[in-house]
């Protein structure tokens, strides 16, 4: 959940519509976009501030596309692109390689026979358990001197920032290197998605299984949101959560992660993006040269259902030991639609800054809550997803009051233009926001490799504030009442209840 | 690594008509040429001391159109007293929100959100600050708002208000998340409860500050000979000297602020547990008291603490995450302050059903320094992590001038980034053993758990006397919120 804070931490510049034309000029020349013949796509800005480079590697495959079952497996290959190659992170790629096998056919008996649903036999399943991790301890032997060997190359040779993500709707890789090491790089970033080795794996899913307590089970807000998602997506793969369910983290194999990979780490569908001091004249050959290994496979099925239109209001609300939390989603189409700038257009309105109507409502002048903000991109947004309400109550207020407070404002939308200079700020904002994202090597390279993936042209960074630039009023009307409508929505609610003595007491007297 | 690139070498071979640039792979990275790294000498600031003792750093920055400022202000929370504490967030907020006396908090939010441009202040724990950020073209109107703010704040009642029920709002929820009590327990562990660096806003401190008390902190600290002044972006030098020296030259000196007294005093060695049934994994902390970056330690102790603690390539990490595969988050090293001692930590989450078997994995962790010193190879990686990426430190106009500032609030020498690098080099094993001897004693550690202390592998006091900490809230003096409950 983003915070007001977080809102307010980002800084805006405004801009002239000429200044911001130039600045699409300026890019035109600096950045170069080669695809590659097995398709995959490259893009090279140079940005010779210092001597420096950022790169992103964006995959078009996230947790939407993890099979039934198997929840969580797009995040859980993504960390095991941390675990080497067959060059990097063994003493012996060939005996380790016989021994990971031994430990995928052990665990496939294994589960066979714990999830068994009649006749288990208890003293069989400890035994299989056994020579299981017997085969992993067997498997670790060729990796135990080289553990991390990846990261170890990389944070040695200087690498800032390594780290990835998953989220419902793509993959991204990242850090930043002096510019130096443009080759190494290539190597290090094109062998890992060339030869990745699922070793350590049965640890690693220990490892993501203590990510999921930690964002979700042993945290309110993660709880709410992981039941609030739930909620709000029949059909839709966007139901599911990305860190996945406790049961599948428990059951996935590394085969499955393999497949994972080699089903949907197709070259066409990856964009890696450099930015920084890079001529592309030199570097583009280099990446040329490691790159084009990854081979050439047929597009992955990624045909998903669309969720049907919602027909009735849905709740949930947790008892939790927890203060108050107010949210709300309704759904709304994908990025794709040409109203995505209106449904931006209305962020900005009701969540940027101080002079946004839900601070201005129920912070400044109800002084009801703490926070509220309304945005797009829950849980995802390549898909058709929600656009979110939400409000933090402070002591003695309900989350029934932050409703009713938000759906004044929205009923504001629907039923008033907004104003002129609301109209101005929003549009001078948007590009303001563009223009600061211009100022970093690692801003610039997510954001370009985004754009070039998600719309097969960067330049579409550039034209979003365009058409930013050409909404009206009447469309944010439109929009509002097209959208905010209760049949359309759904609540999560988390209600304080309590707890042993000493946590969570109640803050206020005789209010709750 | 020979073998396959020859191997590679005939494949090119026989390949007829190809990518005859296909043998000059490599198939080991330890092959792949670096070239050194082109000589890189970043813009250096400016610096300016007004007659007056104010501190003004200059650093032009082309790129985009905009210019920012930033003035930091001696004095801050630690200077605040405990039956006052959260004074500084109040004033950190209402300075900006409450307006001046010529235009309200609000006014300033129209004028400046249609300029896409910025005024913020803030409050620290040893210092506040007012920023502005602004279109190249509105500097004038921005720097007069900055200016208005800076000199003749008004901090309206009704924004006082606003703040104050923030506070109590953040005071209210802050045993919902495991994570932050087990951060919070652990300072007051490390540096003693009633520690400026460790005590936290009640309902009643916050209750008791009122305008007045903000009125006079700004008439205490803002003074010129407290301020450093950063600017950065699209100016010239020389005209933006003259515009500060001409609005700033004739500003009268005021009292110096004074560092106050601080005492540290950790908690005594043992198991610490707050009790949490709502989770299912643990929060560990082991801490102790670190040093400062004027000790001549600093430098050994940041390369221990690459190896020990750091990234991916360190010891808690390849052991308790890659290895055990005990904990996602795991992390730890010496904590050094810039003019006071940082924390020592040891941190992790795990499973309620490993708690205790964590807390043992840390304690042989420490144990294993002795037994199994950080060799040669781990402190080259480590000193290679740290000289390869240095170039990161400076790598942009804005990062130098945060670096110089930094440098000048704290008294450090100007060159201090250029001697830290010259110091890493030398820094040899012995020095690394010597510091992880100095600072960690696990005997010494307090130890805390934030859990769910039923699911725990095994009791805590299996490790010795635990003692249980009390995180209930203190509640608000009677009438403090009442009079909201009923409004709609």
């Amino acid at each position: 959940m983003r915070s007001r804070r977080v809102l307010l931490i980002v800084l805006v510049f405004c801009f002239s519509s000429l200044a911001f034309n130039q600045d699409l000029v300026s890019f035109e020349k600096r950045i170069t976009v080669k695809k590659l013949a097995n398709g995959l796509t490259v893009i090279i800005c140079e940005r010779p501030e210092a001597p420096v480079f950022s790169f992103f590697t964006h995959v078009d495959a996230g947790s939407v596309q993890d099979p039934l079952g198997k929840t969580g497996l797009a995040h859980m290959f993504e960390h095991m692109a941390f675990k080497g190659t067959d060059k990097i992170g063994t003493r012996d790629y060939e005996g380790e390689k016989k021994a990971l096998q031994r430990v995928e056919e052990a665990y496939a008996v294994y589960l066979a026979e714990r999830d068994k649903r009649i006749n288990r036999d208890e003293q069989k399943l400890k035994q299989l358990e056994k020579a299981w991790k017997d085969a992993i301890a067997e498997a670790d032997k060729f990796s135990a001197a080289y553990v991390n060997e990846f990261g170890k190359i990389v944070e040695s040779e200087g690498g800032e920032g390594m780290n990835a993500f998953t989220n419902y709707d793509e993959t991204g890789y990242n850090y930043s290197f002096p510019s130096n090491r443009v080759e190494l790089w290539a190597y290090l970033e094109s062998e890992r998605f060339l030869h990745p080795v699922m070793r350590q794996f049965y640890k690693e899913r220990n490892v993501v299984i203590e990510e999921r307590r930690m964002r979700t089970d042993s945290n309110p807000i993660g709880r709410l949101l992981e039941q609030f998602t739930t909620e709000s997506f029949a059909a839709h793969p966007y139901h599911r959560p990305t860190i996945g369910w406790m049961w599948d983290l428990n059951s996935f194999s590394a085969t499955d992660a393999q497949k994972f990979f080699e089903q949907y780490y197709v070259a066409a569908d990856i964009v890696v993006t450099l930015v920084g001091d890079v001529k592309a004249s030199e570097s583009m050959p280099i990446i040329e040269k490691y790159f084009s290994r990854l081979p050439t496979r047929p597009a992955p099925d990624e045909s998903t259902t669309t969720e049907p239109p919602q027909k009735s209001e849905r709740r949930v609300v947790l008892h939790d030991q927890s203060q108050p939390i107010y949210l709300e989603g309704y759904h709304r189409p994908d990025s794709y639609s040409p109203d995505d700038a209106v449904y931006d257009a209305i962020t900005d309105l009701m969540s940027s800054g101080r002079t946004s109507r839900l601070y201005r409502a129920l912070v400044r002048d109800k002084q009801i809550a703490s926070d509220s903000a309304g945005f797009s991109g829950m849980p995802g947004n390549k898909y058709p997803h929600l656009f979110a309400f939400y409000a933090v109550p402070i002591p003695g207020h309900k989350p029934e009051e932050m409703a009713t407070a938000i759906h004044a404002e929205i009923e504001r939308l629907k039923k008033e233009d907004i104003t002129d200079e609301e109209l101005r700020m929003i549009k001078t904002r948007s590009k303001a926001n563009l223009i600061r994202s211009l100022g970093s090597n690692e801003g610039l390279a997510s954001n370009l490799g985004l754009f070039q993936a998600r719309y097969g042209d960067w330049r579409e960074l550039f034209r979003s504030v365009d058409r930013i630039d050409k909404v009206t009023k009447a469309d944010i009307r439109r929009i509002a009442n097209q959208t905010f409508v209760p049949d359309n929505r759904t609540v999560g609610v988390i209600e304080f209840a309590g707890g042993p003595p000493g946590v969570g007491a109640a803050p206020q007297g005789g209010g709750q | 690594m020979k073998r396959s690139l020859i191997a590679l070498f005939f494949f090119a071979l026989l390949l007829i008509g190809g990518n005859v640039q296909l043998w000059a792979q490599a198939s080991d990275w330890k092959d792949i040429k670096i070239p050194p790294l082109p000589a890189f000498h970043p813009p250096q600031p400016k610096r300016i001391v007004l007659p007056n003792g104010m501190v003004i750093f200059l650093q032009e920055d082309h790129e985009l159109p905009l210019v920012d400022g930033i003035a930091r202000i001696r004095g801050g929370g630690r200077s605040v007293p405990a039956n006052k504490t959260g004074l500084i967030d109040i004033y950190g907020e209402v300075w900006r929100t409450g307006g001046t006396k010529s235009q309200t908090g609000d006014q300033f939010d129209d004028f400046l959100e249609q300029r896409a441009a910025r005024v913020e202040t803030g409050g620290g724990i040893d210092s506040t600050t007012i920023s502005w950020s602004c279109l190249k073209s509105d500097l004038d109107d921005v720097f007069k708002a900055f200016m208005d703010l800076l000199q003749n704040p008004e901090f309206r009642d009704d924004k006082i208000e606003i703040a104050k029920k923030g506070m109590y709002d953040s005071i209210s929820r802050r045993n919902d998340q495991p994570d932050a009590i087990a951060a919070r327990e652990a300072a007051k562990l490390a540096y003693g409860p009633n520690n400026p660096y460790a005590r936290v806003p009640e309902y009643a401190t916050v209750a008791a500050v009122k305008r007045q008390d903000l009125v006079e902190w700004h008439h205490n600290y803002v003074h010129p000979n407290n301020i450093i002044l950063g600017v950065v972006g699209d100016f010239d030098s020389a005209a933006m000297e003259a515009r500060l020296r001409q609005v700033f030259g004739s500003w009268a000196k005021g009292p110096a602020a004074k560092d106050p007294e601080i005492n540290f005093t950790p908690a005594k060695p043992g198991n610490y547990l707050v009790d949490k049934t709502d989770v299912n994994q643990s929060n560990i902390y082991m801490v102790g008291l670190g040093t400062t970056r004027k000790n001549p330690d600093y430098f050994a102790i940041s390369v221990f603490n690459e190896a020990f603690g750091g990234g991916f390539s360190s010891r808690l990490f390849s052991d308790i995450r890659t290895t055990k595969g005990l904990a996602y988050s795991v992390g730890g090293g010496i904590g050094t302050g810039w003019d006071r001692p940082g924390m020592l930590r040891l941190v992790m989450s795990t499973k309620s059903e490993t708690t205790v078997e964590s807390i043992q994995a840390l304690e042989e962790e420490i144990a294993d320094l002795d037994k199994k010193p950080i060799t040669e190879e781990e402190i080259k990686r480590a000193k290679d992590a740290i000289l390869n990426s240095f170039i990161f430190r400076f790598d942009s106009p804005e990062k130098v001038l945060q670096e110089k500032m930094a440098y000048e609030f704290y008294g450090y020498p100007l060159d201090f980034l250029e001697r830290y690098q010259v110091e890493i080099q030398k820094v040899t094993k012995e020095d690394v053993a010597r510091v992880a001897a100095k600072y960690l004693h696990r005997e010494q550690m307090p130890v805390l758990a934030v859990g769910n202390s039923s699911d725990f592998d095994k009791q805590l006091s299996t490790l010795g006397p635990v003692t249980k900490i009390d995180i209930a809230i203190p509640p608000p003096p009677p009438g403090l919120m009442g009079d909201q409950g009923g409004q709609q």
